[in-house]
């Protein structure tokens, strides 16, 4: 059989769409782990990297974050929530070492986006606030938040595509998700399985990509708008 | 006449593209052997075009340029530069390479050999007023004003009859700036280069040009002469404008007060008698009286203490300002209105020379 | 599967001790795809940035399509590359060196970009020609940005080579899948500890040459 024959054998099987290994549930579970873990990054680490972006003292721990980030392959990481999580005694198949580790891999980008943002409002900008009898809470939500969006959206868009890509990675851990398929693929040398998995996957990743660059490119102020395309390489690739 | 003209340039122009207007249109000037011409005019009328033209980093877009009998256009852009120094207002030193490196930038594009350029370097060092030491330095651990020393010294290298300045000094603070000054105008009296020198600061233009060339929009040619024939006679209403309104002030910068006619003003010697005192202080009607010792200025009494007692035995105070016969006019006005006698007493090393008052000041001017 | 986790110790030293040659070799393999791709990525980037330099409109194609490869989850790429190239070292390598372009490119592009226009400016009035220009000035200062640009894509790369065990490689990611697929736990954390110690003596490998090739960057007041 050619790889297009495997492909349509594939896409042709009654469980390739209903049941719990079809298409739809991959997806499914792929996309609800996905934001699962961004909303829950988000509300563990915004509030701590607003505040240090307050305070101006969040950038040392802003690099530190980036650096250790890049050197733990998401794969690692992944492998020791995984086996942390069965020592506590949660089952094999169940989606919380996936989830941990998403949740782990997505605070970094949040953090240190937040903190850059803030902090790179104008020191003279808070200055004017303050000087006009701004409180503290004033500055943070009349000016820092507002001005800082664009750069929290950024770090949004970074930690989405980075978790909808190490999710995929979710079935070396015994998870499901639309690596289901790749690794499945793989195992079973089933050619059609494999390919329609690495499409889906890649085109899932791709469009987050492009969708969330689109939101960022419109939360910027209609003064700062700038037409280039957001840089991939701000997130490690998995 | 060709000997005595290093830079002539002939119906000049340059138009950028996309642009409607000629940055520089039909300019033609002749710049001397060994003079200074200082390029000045409002923001836009093209001195920076023009000076960039000469060594074609900016490429003419028709008309001439002969240096030193060289048709300029004839010669590959890179070998052209290599024998005209360049100094810009952001200095530009290479960040990568060290302070000695720098300098011996062009001798090592001409291929001179390690202990050539080694020893030139070192002379530089010295001629620009830069410590030895900074020699193994990068660029970021030095000053502006040294980084600026280093440029000036790595545009000297291999001794270009010609200097090209774009704004050289515009980007240090005014204090250094003044340093750099005097010491460029000591440089070039020492050295006799060929100097284009652009720059928005009038009193720059006028302290360091032998000629001054004032261009207004699109690179016309306004008037260019001498500065103290410009700020005698301004060519037109712009060149008056431009100077500003302090043109009488100006012109007192460039004249010495050793040129000036300077009186001897109410001044005794100690030994005079209180009669003699008295008849001097009258006939300069002043209340007071300066104290000499031969030509030694001992400093000045009060009109009210002469004849209480000898003038021997009176303690003169001190005159709080005091100029040397190479200041120039303009500092005598000044010492005249701040010092409370109303006079500029000139003094070179302690020898007293004469006065001038307000009256001679303004006598020179209008001579 | 079973659950076996539970009862056997985290770390296993006696089996560390009994792989110790498989370790090395492991070691070989991970080095050894890590510098391939990035070397490779490194050629196919200059040959890019120059390009990008030379016609300044391919640089947004370029770094738009590096950028879409950059995105592609590398399980996916391994895969859509399996009836191409097949499952084996090439498979890697050729996806592997895919996601250190856009890093490379980038940092040589705005490497090449940051040169002050004075610097530039004073050059050309020295009477450089554009070549000795390029060589002499712009590739030595854009250094600092080169070398950055590397450390990225190789730390990147070392954390990625541990994904091409489902390839039959992996470096010492072969351990950590083999690991997972036997709940050994030993596996899985000699797997993951040497692969962040291997990115960080990298990492600082690379500081220490761009300290080396650079020294006029870090002696600023």
């Amino acid at each position: 059989m050619t790889v297009w024959e495997e492909v349509r054998a594939f896409l042709t099987d009654p469980a390739t769409w209903s049941g719990p290994d079809s298409i739809p549930a991959r997806l499914w579970e792929h996309l609800w782990i996905s934001v699962v873990a961004v909303v829950i990054a988000a509300i563990l680490v915004l509030p701590l990297a607003v505040w240090l972006g307050h305070i101006r003292r969040g950038s040392g721990v802003a690099s530190t974050v980036v650096n250790i980030g890049r050197a733990l392959p998401s794969f690692g990481i992944l492998a020791i929530s995984f086996l942390i999580l069965v020592q506590l005694g949660a089952g094999v198949g169940e989606p919380w070492a996936v989830l941990v580790a998403l949740i782990a891999l997505a605070a970094p980008p949040l953090f240190t986006n937040t903190v850059t943002g803030i902090q790179s409002v104008e020191a003279s900008t808070v200055e004017a606030a303050r000087g006009m009898g701004l409180t503290g809470k004033e500055v943070l939500s009349r000016v820092e938040i507002p001005l800082s969006t664009p750069l929290v959206v950024e770090g949004l868009r970074i930690a989405t595509v980075q978790v909808i890509a190490t999710a995929t990675l979710g079935a070396l851990v015994a998870w499901g998700g639309l690596g289901r398929y790749i690794v499945d693929g793989f195992a079973r040398q089933d050619m059609g399985r494999l390919i329609v998995g690495a499409v889906l996957v890649g085109l899932l990743a791709v469009l987050a990509e492009l969708g969330l660059g689109a939101l960022q490119r419109a939360s910027a102020p209609k003064g700062a708008r700038r037409g280039d395309i957001g840089n991939p390489a701000q997130r490690s690739t998995v | 006449m060709a000997d005595d003209v290093m830079i002539r340039l002939e119906n000049l122009r340059k138009v950028f593209p996309g642009s409607p207007r000629p940055a520089v249109d039909d300019l033609s000037m002749e710049i001397g052997r060994g003079e200074c011409v200082t390029l000045i005019g409002p923001s836009g009328c093209g001195k920076t075009t023009t000076l960039k033209m000469i060594n074609r980093i900016i490429e003419p877009t028709s008309g001439q340029i002969t240096i030193d009998g060289r048709n300029a256009m004839s010669i590959p852009p890179h070998e052209l530069r290599r024998s005209i120094g360049y100094v810009i207002q952001q200095i530009g030193l290479f960040p990568h390479r060290t302070i000695a490196q720098n300098i011996g930038t062009v001798p090592a594009l001409l291929g001179w050999d390690d202990t050539r350029i080694y020893d030139r370097v070192e002379e530089l060092v010295e001629t620009v007023g830069l410590d030895p030491e900074m020699l193994g330095r990068y660029p970021s651990e030095l000053s502006g004003g040294q980084q600026q020393r280093v440029g000036v010294a790595r545009a000297l290298a291999a001794d270009p009859p010609v200097l090209l300045m774009d704004e050289p000094f515009g980007a240090v603070d005014p204090i250094v700036r003044k340093h750099l000054q005097a010491e460029f105008h000591q440089l070039q009296d020492d050295l006799g280069k060929t100097v284009v020198f652009v720059t928005h600061d009038v009193d720059e233009a006028i302290f360091l040009g032998n000629r001054m060339a004032i261009l207004e929009m699109g690179g016309v040619l306004a008037q260019y002469d001498a500065p103290e024939k410009i700020l005698a006679e301004p060519a037109s209403p712009f060149v008056e404008r431009f100077l500003g309104g302090e043109r009488g002030l100006k012109r007192l910068a460039l004249l010495p007060v050793k040129d000036a006619g300077l009186a001897r003003g109410p001044f005794v010697d100690v030994t005079a008698g209180p009669d003699e005192a008295r008849r001097v202080m009258e006939a300069n009607s002043v209340d007071w009286l300066g104290l000499l010792d031969g030509d030694r200025l001992l400093g000045w009494v009060d009109g009210s203490r002469v004849g209480s007692s000898p003038l021997r035995e009176l303690e003169p105070r001190p005159f709080l300002v005091t100029l040397d016969s190479e200041d120039s006019l303009r500092t005598a006005l000044d010492a005249v209105v701040t010092g409370h006698a109303r006079v500029a007493v000139v003094v070179d090393n302690g020898m007293y020379r004469g006065m001038l008052d307000l009256e001679a000041i303004a006598g020179e001017v209008t001579e | 599967m079973t659950l076996v986790g539970q009862s056997t110790p985290l770390i296993d030293w006696d089996w560390v001790g009994r792989n110790l040659d498989q370790i090395v070799d492991r070691t070989w393999q991970h080095l050894g795809l890590t510098a391939i791709s990035v070397l490779l990525g490194l050629v196919i980037s200059v040959g890019l940035a120059v390009v990008a330099l030379r016609w300044r409109w391919t640089y947004p194609p370029i770094t738009w399509v590096t950028g879409l490869l950059y995105t592609i989850p590398s399980l996916a790429l391994f895969a859509l590359l399996v009836p191409i190239v097949g499952l084996n070292a090439t498979n890697a390598v050729i996806a592997l060196t895919s996601y250190t372009l856009l890093i490379i490119i980038r940092n040589l592009v705005a490497g090449i970009d940051g040169v002050p226009a004075s610097v530039m400016e004073a050059a050309d009035g020295m009477g450089y020609t554009r070549q000795g220009r390029f060589w002499r000035m712009e590739v030595p200062l854009a250094l600092p940005a080169i070398i950055a640009g590397l450390r990225i894509a190789t730390v990147t790369t070392v954390g990625l080579v541990t994904v091409t065990a489902v390839l039959g490689l992996g470096g010492y990611g072969f351990f950590i899948l083999r690991g997972l697929n036997t709940f050994f736990w030993t596996q899985i954390l000699v797997g993951v500890v040497l692969s962040v110690v291997l990115a960080t003596l990298l990492d600082v490998g690379f500081i220490w040459l761009e300290r080396l090739l650079s020294p006029w960057a870090r002696r600023g007041r």
